[in-house]
């Protein structure tokens, strides 16, 4: 399949980019792979350099997978990338507004305030671009994430020459300052994350009504624009923050990265939620990890390309949505079709040799011939699924050319029949479809059925045999070859 | 004030790009897929790295070269994510445009020592060191930024006129536009290319980021004035032109105002094009706010028109 | 012109009263957007424990009287009362069934998820689904014949399943009127039968619905007060007085609309 194999050739080349990375670093610094020792401390958080990094990312990533959740089901991933562009200009005009009040200026608080309000002041403009105009969600975010960036640059250039200003201080939002992170840094993550988790937590059924049933969740009398304005709020606080750590464009990996990496393994909204706090800790664990045993490597952007790659094993693989068990699943069901085809069509060509229809049908051999009309198989799939047959034990041995089934691939063949049968026949009385296309219909939703639905089936049709009798088929069965 | 012929090939060159961003970024707006143009502005990064490692220069046709790879690969990937994952488009694009960035960033600070590339050269650009690298072109000098741009322009113009109703029918219903034998595939990765390429062509003059307002800000400013897809076409760039020459002159005159040194005329002319979108979105005779709340209309905004077309 | 509203309801002096038994009382709604009127005029006085079909033509405006009546979107003039009381105030008495495509079925929640969010308005802020919520949820599933796929996620269902989730969640609001915006779009036989059987109880303890419905032979046996819409009120009142031929080509009439109708009419008089 082409996916998959499209899916390896990726695989391949981010490996052959990690390699050429770790080729790179290596060069310039061989001692860390000799020694273990300081590996294993700045794993286990025991060198106090790389802990307080180490402990941030993960707990940025933390947060940013529980928000990230609902701005992926809201549909508004890209929202992130328009906020984080709009907190630039807050930065620089915080920097300004605290100097005229006579401070130092590059208070954090203060330009962490400033790039929160220019933030969120950026989401309401694109919200109120969308509803008034004719242009859509994603031209909304292009116009602001534009001109705020670009309000910011101009400003931060005005603002560099003053002499108070550190520019490479102020500028360290672009690419985050992990590397440097203090105390106080830490604590701040820290409270976002644990905001974040409350409010995933008491939140929950809110902004999953919101997510998926907008207009319902306001038939109900829930406040649905301040319940987006809430959930907005809280990515700008990850944002904003996240914005020191890593970097601006790296926050908006991690807020759409782990939640898409985690949907791939479950259907359940709360085990979404779990799964994507998990990938974005640990990518942050580990990006940094990587980053503070090698040179060269920036922390934000290791971090990214350590979730990237999460998320590419997870959309392989994934179990409730990857594209490698999906396409299992699909084989799975086609092998069973085929063989469930295959026993009907020998039943139905023993039905048409009976030459007396009231007498028991009788287990003969059959030609291949027959059965290679009888579905316009080609040769090599009728001995695959001859094979197939074989090998369940559905088939005995016979005269070559000739097929025989076994009793118990008799037995199976007449209820495979009959379940067919029975569901025509609901189709028609049911559903007012021209008996000569039922086939197709039936022949899809059939291999699907299981005992219960087929109970339910012969209720309906008042139908309840003492032996396994088999309703003749509602349309006729061209013996020569089928249409 | 002083305005010198330096200020004059300033406003040029920015003018140059804005019209060269606004005819690709008015499809871009049309197809809602205003964000692929920021995505491909960021993902460009891995390919200006490798093409400078091998090339160790700053602007040659291998940039483009690399930079027209990553676009495609941007808009494949982004493609083979969103089908194949059943990913919604947004994140799919998110996901590949930070990955690549940041594989991006790791290799250019990786080979610091061969490569004289600084990212936020890439991000921020340098109109005002543009105007100062002259070419000799006959009797003239010109910058050589402009003579880039220029070509760019140029083509994106040309391809413009000459699948006008290719790009037109493939934007409005992909479906219908390939059954009639244009394939829509195509159409959409040679936007992408197109994008790609403009990008890199401007980044040295405005940077990669404010070719985003480029992009998209004098287009979506056009849409609210007018009904007609060629119209959107020609206003969009003279907005851009309008954008350029105002932003360089708020550049040369805001921060006196506030005792401040001087700023960059990219992020001011982005600043201007926002101010002109703002202006537009007030006073639309059609579609404004004004109109709105006190015109004769009465009614919401929610099933408004998706596409200007005379016909369908 | 004749009046083909139903005035029983109304006074001497034109203005129609609100008895607070009246489940639904519209006087002189109109909605429009751009310029162009999508309902208009409506006025509409719907009596308790009926069983409603709403029908007309395409673009007639069915879903937006649904909507306009629960202020999802906004009305131009005219008002909507709901037991006597605008509709924030009566909100706990109303159920709302919107259209199937409304939602993105890839959500990542199950059937008793969704059922369960019918009750979430009773919950409150910050409360947790609880075991009571679910009993009532999966009750709600019983009554729509599939509670064997309550914990089945959602995009594993089939189309008449996928209404019918739709319908419980709906019970699970426990209302007195119920909107329903075309339940019955694109469904199979059975759940269609499911459905109507539903409606019926419904109907036979007292609820009131209004179903938009676009299947005009099947309205005779399924409802038993109609309203024929096209932009206006055509007609409303027991089915068997309102479906008429007359008030039928009215309604559908050729090409013409109502509106256009008159139009013609207005331009022949005066030229």
């Amino acid at each position: 399949m082409s996916a998959v194999k499209s899916g390896r050739a990726l695989v391949l080349l981010m490996a052959l980019a990690l390699l050429f990375l770790s080729a790179g670093s290596l060069e310039a610094r061989e001692s860390a792979w000799q020694d273990w020792d300081y590996v294993w401390k700045v794993i286990t958080l025991q060198s106090y350099n790389a802990r307080l990094v180490i402990l941030s990312t993960s707990l940025l990533g933390i947060a940013s997978g529980l928000v990230g959740t609902f701005l992926l089901l809201r549909k508004r991933s890209l929202m992130g990338d328009a906020l984080s562009h709009a907190t630039y200009p807050g930065i620089g005009m915080a920097f300004l507004v605290m100097l005229l009040l006579g401070g130092e200026g590059k208070w954090l608080p203060g330009l962490l305030l400033g790039a929160a309000t220019t933030g969120l002041l950026g989401v309401l403009m694109v919200l109120a671009i969308r509803n008034t105009t004719r242009l859509k969600d994603d031209a909304a975010m292009g116009i602001v994430m534009g001109v705020s960036f670009g309000l910011g640059v101009a400003l931060m250039k005005m603002v560099s020459d003053l002499p108070q200003a550190d520019a490479a201080g102020l500028n360290s939002f672009i690419y985050g300052t992990a590397a440097t992170m203090i105390l106080g840094d830490f604590l701040l993550i820290l409270v976002v994350t644990i905001g974040a988790a409350l409010a995933s937590l008491f939140l929950l059924k809110e902004f999953a009504i919101l997510c998926f049933d907008e207009s319902f969740a306001a038939s109900q009398g829930w406040p649905t624009f301040f319940l987006d304005l809430a959930m907005l709020g809280l990515v700008t606080a990850v944002t904003v923050v996240g914005l020191q750590a890593v970097g601006l464009v790296l926050i908006i990996a991690f807020l759409i990265i782990p939640p898409t990496a985690a949907r791939f393994w479950t259907h359940d909204l709360r085990g979404m939620l779990g799964l994507a706090a998990m990938v974005g800790g640990v990518s942050g664990w580990i990006g940094s990890s990587l980053s503070a045993l090698f040179a060269d490597l920036p922390t934000g952007a290791v971090i990214v390309l350590v979730a990237a790659t999460i998320f590419l094993v997870s959309m392989l693989f994934g179990p409730a949505r990857g594209v490698v068990p999906r396409s299992w699943r699909q084989a799975r069901l086609r092998r069973k079709v085929g063989r469930q085809h295959l026993l009907r069509a020998a039943y139905e060509i023993l039905e048409g040799q009976q030459p007396d229809v009231a007498e028991p049908i009788r287990n003969l051999p059959i030609a291949l011939d027959s059965l290679l009309t009888h579905r316009s198989w080609s040769a090599q799939q009728i001995n695959r699924l001859l094979r197939t047959a074989r090998t369940e034990d559905h088939l005995e041995e016979a005269e070559p050319g000739q097929v025989r089934l076994s009793e118990a691939g008799f037995g199976e063949a007449a209820r495979v029949t009959r379940n067919h049968r029975l569901w025509e026949l609901y189709l028609i009385h049911y559903a007012d479809i021209a008996p000569s296309h039922v086939d197709r219909d039936a022949d899809l939703v059939e291999h699907v059925l299981d005992a219960e639905v087929v109970n339910q089936l012969e209720t309906e049709l008042q139908d309840r045999p003492s032996s396994l009798e088999v309703p003749p088929s509602p349309h006729f069965i061209d013996q020569r070859a089928e249409s | 004030m002083n305005w010198s012929s330096l200020d004059t090939w300033t406003v040029a060159i920015g003018a140059i790009c804005a019209v060269a961003c606004a005819l690709p970024g008015c499809f871009l707006v049309l197809r809602r897929m205003s964000m692929m143009g920021d995505a491909i502005s960021h993902a460009v990064l891995p390919g200006l790295a490798v093409a400078f490692l091998i090339t160790h220069s700053r602007v040659t046709v291998a940039m483009f070269v690399g930079a027209v790879c990553m676009g495609l690969l941007t808009a494949i990937f982004t493609q083979w994510i969103s089908k194949f994952g059943k990913v919604d488009r947004g994140a799919a694009m998110g996901i590949v445009f930070t990955s690549l960035f940041a594989l991006g960033l790791i290799l250019i600070r990786q080979s610091a020592k061969h490569v004289d590339l600084d990212p936020s050269c890439v991000l921020y650009g340098s109109l005002e060191y543009c105007v100062l690298d002259m070419v000799r072109m006959g009797a003239l000098e010109v910058p050589r930024a402009a003579l880039s741009t220029g070509a760019v322009m140029l083509v994106n113009l040309l391809l413009c006129a000459l699948l006008f109703k290719e790009l037109r029918i493939s934007s409005f219903d992909p479906a219908l536009a390939t059954t009639m034998g244009i394939n829509a595939n195509l159409m959409h990765y040679l936007l992408m290319a197109i994008v790609a390429v403009t990008t890199v062509a401007a980044f040295e003059a405005v940077g990669s980021i404010i070719v985003i307002a480029m992009l998209i800000v004098p287009p979506a400013t056009a849409l609210l004035l007018t009904n007609r897809l060629p119209f959107v076409l020609i206003l969009s760039a003279v907005i851009g032109i309008a954008s350029a020459f105002l932003g360089h002159l708020g550049a040369l005159t805001v921060p006196p105002l506030f005792d401040l040194g001087g700023t960059v005329s990219s992020g001011m002319m982005a600043v201007a094009a926002g101010l002109l979108f703002c202006l537009a979105w007030l006073l639309s005779p059609q579609q404004g706010l004004l109109v709105r709340w006190f015109g004769r209309d009465f009614g919401y905004g929610e099933e408004s028109q998706d596409f200007p077309e005379e016909t369908v | 012109m004749k009046s083909f509203v139903d005035n029983r309801h109304a006074p001497a002096d034109g203005r129609p009263e609100h008895p607070d038994n009246l489940p639904l009382a519209i006087h002189d709604l109109t909605v429009a957007y751009h310029r162009k009127p999508v309902i208009w005029d409506i006025e509409l006085n719907i009596p308790e424990g009926k069983l409603v079909g709403v029908v007309g033509p395409n673009g007639a405006g069915k879903s937006t009287l649904l909507k306009a009546c629960q202020d999802l979107v906004p009305k131009t003039s005219g008002e909507v009362q709901i037991y006597g009381a605008p509709y924030k105030s009566r909100r706990s008495l109303v159920g709302y069934v919107p259209q199937r495509e409304s939602v993105d079925w890839d959500f990542p929640v199950s059937a008793l998820d969704v059922v369960a969010m019918g009750t979430y308005g009773r919950l409150g802020w910050f409360r947790r689904v609880g075991k009571a919520q679910k009993r009532v949820a999966m009750d709600a599933l019983a009554r729509v014949g599939i509670e064997h796929l309550a914990s089945r996620q959602i995009s594993h269902l089939s189309g008449g399943q996928q209404q019918r989730v739709f319908l419980a969640r709906a019970l699970a609001q426990d209302a007195r009127l119920y909107f329903m915006d075309e339940p019955f779009a694109a469904v199979d036989a059975a759940t269609e039968q499911a459905i109507v059987t539903l409606l019926k109880e419904l109907n036979q303890v007292g609820k009131t619905c209004l179903v938009v419905h676009h299947d005009l032979s099947s309205v005779t046996r399924y409802f038993d007060w109609l309203v024929l819409l096209n932009m206006r009120v055509v007609a409303s009142g027991p089915t068997e007085e309102v479906f008429t031929r007359e008030n039928l080509q009215k309604t559908y009439g050729g090409k013409l609309s109502l509106l256009d109708d008159v139009a013609d009419r207005l331009r022949h008089v005066s030229s």
